[in-house]
């Protein structure tokens, strides 16, 4: 797939091109097209001046970091110790089959992409879910089938509770 | 922002703000950190600005709104405080909003049921400070929180901020900065507890003309989350650290390592480097001297080896974050091969408290050997969940009882762990014990960055030493053997253990393997990751035995071991468990007993957390 190099350059350039930013210029990338494409990734290497096999390094070493294409939303779930002893790994399980993917993968309709996350630093909220930046405290199983309808349906707004 | 060039243009200008500040003492401080934010306090202070513009109208109220950095109490928020009447409301909702502008505003009188509630007496309490989670406290670093709106550097400077830089930059001489950082006695808050000064003084002792100053706020531990709020509260007061560590040294760039994983933190910080910059409190020849000092933020990516130093110096020079062996040490060749000195979060916010209250105000708290106060994050199975700030010395059952309420649903403590994936697991035998470094060490944990996490009779003592390799196994850099193979083959007997195959003689393995990936290691993340599992087996023998030997889990958790059965007695017939279990395993009428299906039980718990008359039992 193309992409627009252009978006690419713009991101460089804001950091000047320089090695020492090779982390945040890659997160900005990811933040634009959602995963790491391959033209982006050798643009960079081209660009700032390291070669590709270092990118690709940084761009593998790093959990942030996504060589694959991700789904419209990102369902982060955090499996920091806090979460875990308040029912984490089960809601991870629970996510898991009720998208039929596992932590990692992506929805054949390409909608969620499932991920977990070391701590988010809001134990006070443990379980906690993320999806899209929208932080969803006290997660339950049960609750998981409102969650993802409101992203099915387009509607993309958390409630209060 | 007007650019300050002298050190009477700073007095003049806190002068100036300090008076502003008293003029504005009237306000609504909300809340603003990330554990707030997600219970929705964003809605809160648009409202309270919607509602007290609206009120306005009618009357004078000379109210503004102030959104604050983190107030610690994470458990109740969205957290709002009426200054200067210190009324504090808790779980604050959009809809109480008028009601508060109302009643406490405008009529001065107190909402009964937003208030805090004391756990002993069941009493309702007015003022923030007299919450039981806040009074035995002592807030040296976390002050400022809930005080001051952190996007504002006049808010800092009007508390006293950026005074202890001035005193270093026009009174004091490097030598004389490292003489009280040594004598506060100030030990590396993010958990091996180096002596900050005797570190300063080595890398300005080293050769060179470029050296570096770092701050190490890659705050991977899983349920530690005090430097994020630290940053979100009150990044000035970092700034200020790094910028009089720097003239101390000798060094003119500083790098702020930080988790892209916590962006309120990183917007904050950012905004506030710029604030500093813009009134000449970084950069080149500040204020009117020949201190030039330039910071950056770094971002991390979600590598945990990367809080190790070596690595994370690694990880600032775009490279893949792998650890280095040392010597050579940091402070003799670090970034760029220049001398560079990395304190944590913590560490370096303390550098003005001890330069502007002088080393023997900051001694006077703690112990012998651990001096000031340490910052927790209290979490998990506990019932008032947050940050806790605390002389060192204190004991645990202080931690867990008077300050944390006590294990939340009545539960029974099992274990309180702290030091995270490095560290172990403390039983109820030794909740008398003050915290310090030493005494944490010797119990076989650690204190680490702060992480406390509490765990309750739920809790399998055997899944949490795997839940910890699971997370060394993948966090694990992959370049030394001790770690890379060790934690995996450790990892793979626990793995064997927790699902009913373990054998006699699997725990001296885990031991013998454990002490010589300790010794084995090349860095801190491997040498510490068999603590978990070596702690978990010192203190609580007969879970790992009860697994082997009987392929039971006490606790109710591993799930190859376990059974879920409706308790006839309790089970009402109401159908709730069976329309939520996803595998189609329960069966039974309305109004009559249901039944589980073993065979197509997946034990994912669900039916038991959704069942309102805990009929769903485990064994």
């Amino acid at each position: 797939m193309g992409i627009e190099l252009a978006q690419v350059d713009t991101i460089i350039d804001k950091h000047h091109a320089d090695q020492r930013a090779l982390i945040s210029l890659l997160l900005d990338i990811q933040d634009q097209f959602y995963f790491l494409p391959q033209e982006a990734l050798e643009r960079v290497a081209d660009k700032v001046g390291v070669p590709s096999v270092q990118v690709y390094q940084v761009a593998r070493f790093y959990k942030a970091f996504s060589l694959k294409p991700r789904g419209k939303h990102l369902l982060t779930v955090c499996v920091g110790t806090a979460c875990h002893v308040r029912g984490g790994e089960r809601l991870v399980d629970q996510l898991s089959r009720v998208l039929a993917v596992a932590p990692g993968e992506t929805t054949d309709d390409k909608l969620f992409t499932l991920q977990t996350v070391n701590c988010l630093g809001c134990c006070a909220l443990g379980p906690v879910m993320v999806v899209d930046g929208t932080y969803y405290g006290k997660m339950s199983a049960t609750k998981i089938d409102k969650v993802l309808s409101k992203y099915r349906n387009g509607e993309e707004v958390a409630d209060d509770d | 922002m007007t650019r300050l060039n002298t050190f009477a243009e700073l007095e003049q200008w806190r002068t100036q703000a300090a008076a502003a500040r008293a003029q504005n003492e009237k306000c609504v401080t909300v809340c603003g950190g990330t554990g707030c934010r997600a219970y929705g306090s964003e809605k809160v202070w648009e409202a309270f600005r919607a509602e007290i513009a609206k009120q306005q109208a009618n009357v004078k109220l000379n109210y503004q709104v102030k959104v604050t950095g983190c107030h610690g109490f994470c458990e109740k928020g969205p957290l709002v405080v009426i200054r200067p009447a210190q009324i504090f409301y808790t779980r604050v909702q959009v809809k109480d909003v008028p009601k508060i502008v109302s009643d406490t505003l405008i009529g001065g009188k107190v909402i009964e049921r937003l208030l805090a509630t004391d756990p002993q007496t069941n009493e309702h309490v007015v003022h923030e400070h007299d919450v039981p989670f806040y009074k035995h406290q002592s807030r040296l670093l976390l002050n400022m929180n809930g005080e001051i709106d952190p996007t504002r550097i006049e808010e800092y400077v009007a508390l006293g901020g950026y005074g202890a830089f001035a005193k270093a930059l026009s009174n004091m001489s490097g030598e004389q900065v490292i003489a009280q950082v040594k004598a506060s006695k100030l030990r590396g808050r993010g958990g091996a507890g180096f002596p900050t000064g005797v570190k300063w003084e080595t890398c300005r002792n080293q050769p060179g003309e470029v050296k570096y100053v770092v701050c190490n706020a890659d705050e991977g531990d899983p349920g530690a989350y005090m430097d994020r709020s630290l940053i979100e509260g009150n990044p000035h007061r970092l700034i200020e650290g790094l910028a009089i560590g720097a003239y101390a040294i000798g060094a003119q760039e500083g790098y702020v390592y930080i988790r892209h994983e916590y962006p309120l933190a990183v917007k904050t910080l950012e905004l506030a480097i710029k604030q500093a910059e813009e009134c000449g409190l970084l950069g080149k020849n500040i204020l009117g001297t020949k201190f030039n000092f330039t910071l950056h933020v770094q971002l991390g990516a979600g590598a945990f080896v990367c809080g190790e130093e070596t690595a994370l110096m690694a990880s600032i020079e775009g490279r893949v974050g792998e650890p280095m062996p040392r010597p050579p040490f940091p402070a003799e060749k670090g970034l760029w091969g220049k001398p560079t000195n990395i304190n944590n979060v913590k560490s370096w916010s303390s550098i003005p408290i001890i330069i502007s209250q002088g080393a023997d105000q900051f001694a006077k708290l703690g112990t012998e050997n651990s001096k000031g106060t340490t910052i927790f994050s209290l979490v998990g199975k506990i019932n008032n969940t947050g940050l806790v700030e605390v002389p060192m010395g204190v004991t645990l059952r202080h931690m867990v009882y008077d300050i944390g309420g006590g294990i939340s649903q009545g539960k029974k403590f099992k274990a309180l762990q702290t030091g995270g994936p490095s560290g172990g697991c403390i039983p109820e035998s030794l909740l008398d014990l003050p915290l310090d470094y030493e005494n944490l060490n010797a119990v076989g944990s650690m204190m680490g960055s702060g992480g406390m996490i509490v765990m309750d009779e739920e809790t399998c003592m055997v899944n949490i030493a795997k839940y910890f390799l699971d997370f060394t196994k993948f966090e694990s850099c992959g370049k030394c053997t001790a770690c890379r193979e060790g934690v995996r083959q450790m990892n793979t007997i626990l793995e064997r253990i927790t699902q009913g195959e373990g054998e006699e003689g699997d725990i001296e393995l885990l031991e013998t393997m454990g002490a010589a990936i300790q010794d084995g290691a090349l860095c801190a993340l491997g040498r510490t990751a068999p603590n978990p599992v070596l702690s978990t087996i010192r203190y609580f023998r007969d879970e790992y035995t009860a697994h082997i030997q009987e392929q039971k889990c006490p606790a109710g958790v591993c799930k190859s071991l376990i059974t879920f059965y409706i308790i006839a007695e309790k089970c009402n017939g109401c159908t709730l468990c069976a329309r939520n279990c996803t595998e189609a395993a329960i069966t039974g009428e309305l109004h009559q007993l249901h039944v589980i299906d073993d065979a197509k039980c997946a034990r994912c718990g669900v039916c038991r957390e959704v069942c309102t008359h805990d009929a769903v039992g485990v064994r």
